[in-house]
């Protein structure tokens, strides 16, 4: 890892990787050497992993949090710490989603709990997206599942995605100082409507801060998208040992 | 070639092709400054004055003002930013919100042409905020989104900022009054980021004969070293025709960029500009002395390229 993250050109990462032959590598190397290229976004190598843990009879659960989700999160303590950069974390990601593309189906299959799910969308009147899609990405990072909605979202969009996906979390994103109230019209059709106790929301976005998530009315704003991953994780457990 | 003039009561600028470039000074906004945010909505404008002068005085030819804070009265605090900061610098201003009746309270109080920041291509902003260009008689930021959001084809993007100028025009906006904003995005999360922004400059100078702005820090999110990337990509911008840029002028690395892609777009007569700022400061007399010290009788009011 550091390594690869001292020399510069991309090839010579291809090739310090070709160098390691992951399946001679017993269990805990092997996890150890997935947190490296988590870290390192190394998209191939994750999925040729996560394959060898579960040819090895790993449960599939196990692969997700011991080796993928515990290696975004050291993504995501760098990230937070200002050590990564948006483009490394958009890599990470990616890697990510490789060795969850073979988890997926089996987690299905078994029924195994997921940390959480959340819906997550920018509310009606905006368009802006990066940023809402960094916090999809770290989420699902995180080990959630992830159903972005996308852009310019009214009530009735975020309600029906709401009662169609049943997930833990609403997530709501504003890049305008006009379109962020809107967020309060969520929440109240949400308090209306009986349901308000039943999702935790999370608010987000640019022009946003701590003050106007409490004013709004939702359980917490997340300042970036490894901090909003930390608090979904935090709030989910938190409602988990509440029940 | 189009030129765009902004004023206040005592003062010009001209935002055009084969000119200086402008820069618009973009420190005068709350979003995401925490401390400045409360400072404003408690009626403490001591920042926003420290401000102004700050980036007048690092070369600012305009300033934006922005007084977009949560769950504040907008209007009143965008209103009385402007009356303020008008009387502290002599610059034109930018006057920034998406609340319509913000910009409405803004202008209102503004003495001069102001530029107003901004409309995009969705219907309502437009059928908005172009009736309040044409009243005051000011121009107008055009950001080139639509309802459909911010397109990555670039195509699109044009011709968003086509429909804008057309509807301007119906209004009675000159083409010259309208401000094409190509919208930047983050070149980490985006790779073809920069590329979009200077094939649409240009187009937009060659085929639509706008000046174009943009926020051009939006270009470094998420990456180390911001300013090291905001100065390349406004040299690289303005060598495509970019002829304005909302940015930070404090930041030493960024006004260098700008004035030496002055110079090297031939927008910087003489390199005058150029020299004026850099000159060794190791001699005796300093930076302020210039070329030989004495005949100046002969030089004296040759020179006039403000």
């Amino acid at each position: 890892m550091a390594d690869a993250t001292n020399d510069a050109p991309d090839d010579h990462l291809d090739d310090d990787v070709d160098d390691i032959d992951l399946s001679s590598l017993d269990d805990d190397d092997l996890v150890e050497q997935m947190h490296d290229d988590l870290y390192d976004g190394l998209a191939d190598e994750i999925a040729e992993a996560t394959q060898l843990l579960l040819d090895r009879g790993w449960d599939p659960q196990d692969v997700l949090s011991k080796a993928l989700v515990e290696g975004m999160r050291i993504v995501g303590i760098d990230f937070r710490d200002g050590i990564l950069f948006v483009p490394e974390v958009l890599l990470s990601a990616n890697a990510m989603k490789a060795g969850m593309k073979l988890l997926r189906p089996l987690l299905a299959e078994t029924g195994a709990e997921q940390i959480g799910k959340v819906v997550i969308g920018t509310v009606k009147g905006d368009i802006h997206d990066i940023g809402k899609n960094l916090v999809g990405m770290m989420l699902e990072g995180a080990g959630f599942e992830v159903i972005d909605i996308g852009i310019n979202n009214d009530a009735d969009a975020y309600l029906a995605a709401l009662e169609e996906h049943r997930p833990d979390i609403l997530g709501m994103s504003a890049l305008l100082t006009t379109t962020m109230p809107y967020m309060k019209v969520v929440i109240e059709e949400l308090g209306k409507r009986g349901l308000r106790d039943d999702y935790i929301v999370l608010v987000g976005g640019a022009p946003l801060n701590e003050e106007f998530g409490s004013a709004v009315g939702a359980d917490a704003y997340c300042r970036d998208a490894a901090v909003a991953a930390e608090t979904a994780e935090a709030l989910v457990l938190a409602r988990r040992a509440a029940a | 070639m189009t030129e765009t003039v902004i004023s206040s009561p005592t003062r010009e600028v001209v935002i055009g092709h084969d000119r200086a470039f402008t820069v618009i000074g973009e420190r005068i906004n709350p979003t995401g400054r925490k401390v400045l945010a409360a400072e404003m909505q408690a009626g403490d404008f001591s920042r926003v004055e420290a401000d102004a002068v700050a980036q007048v005085e690092a070369g600012a030819h305009m300033l934006d003002v922005n007084a977009g804070i949560p769950l504040a009265d907008e209007p009143a605090i965008l209103a009385q930013t402007v009356k303020l900061v008008q009387s502290l610098v002599d610059v034109p201003l930018s006057i920034d919100s998406s609340i319509v009746a913000a910009l409405e309270a803004g202008l209102a109080v503004y003495e001069g042409k102001a530029l107003v920041n901004s409309v995009t291509g969705e219907e309502e902003r437009l059928e908005q905020v172009l009736p309040l260009v044409a009243k005051h008689g000011a121009a107008v930021i055009a950001i080139t989104n639509d309802e459909t959001g911010i397109s990555e084809d670039p195509d699109v993007r044009f011709e968003v900022a086509r429909t804008i100028v057309n509807r301007a025009a119906d209004h009675g906006i000159p083409a010259a009054d309208v401000v094409v904003d190509p919208l930047v995005m983050p070149i980490g999360a985006m790779r073809g980021a920069g590329r979009q922004v200077f094939t649409l400059v240009r187009r937009l100078r060659d085929e639509l004969g706008v000046n174009t702005t943009c926020g051009a820090s939006n270009v470094s999110f998420g990456l180390p070293n911001r300013p090291g990337i905001n100065a390349a990509f406004l040299a690289m911008a303005i060598s495509n025709g970019l002829s304005s840029a909302i940015t930070n002028p404090i930041e030493g690395e960024i006004r260098s960029a700008v004035m030496a892609a002055d110079v090297l777009a031939g927008n910087d007569p003489d390199c005058a500009a150029w020299i004026a700022s850099h000159r060794d400061p190791g001699g005796t007399q300093g930076a302020a002395r210039g070329r030989r010290g004495g005949r100046r009788g002969r030089r004296g009011g040759s020179r006039d390229d403000g």
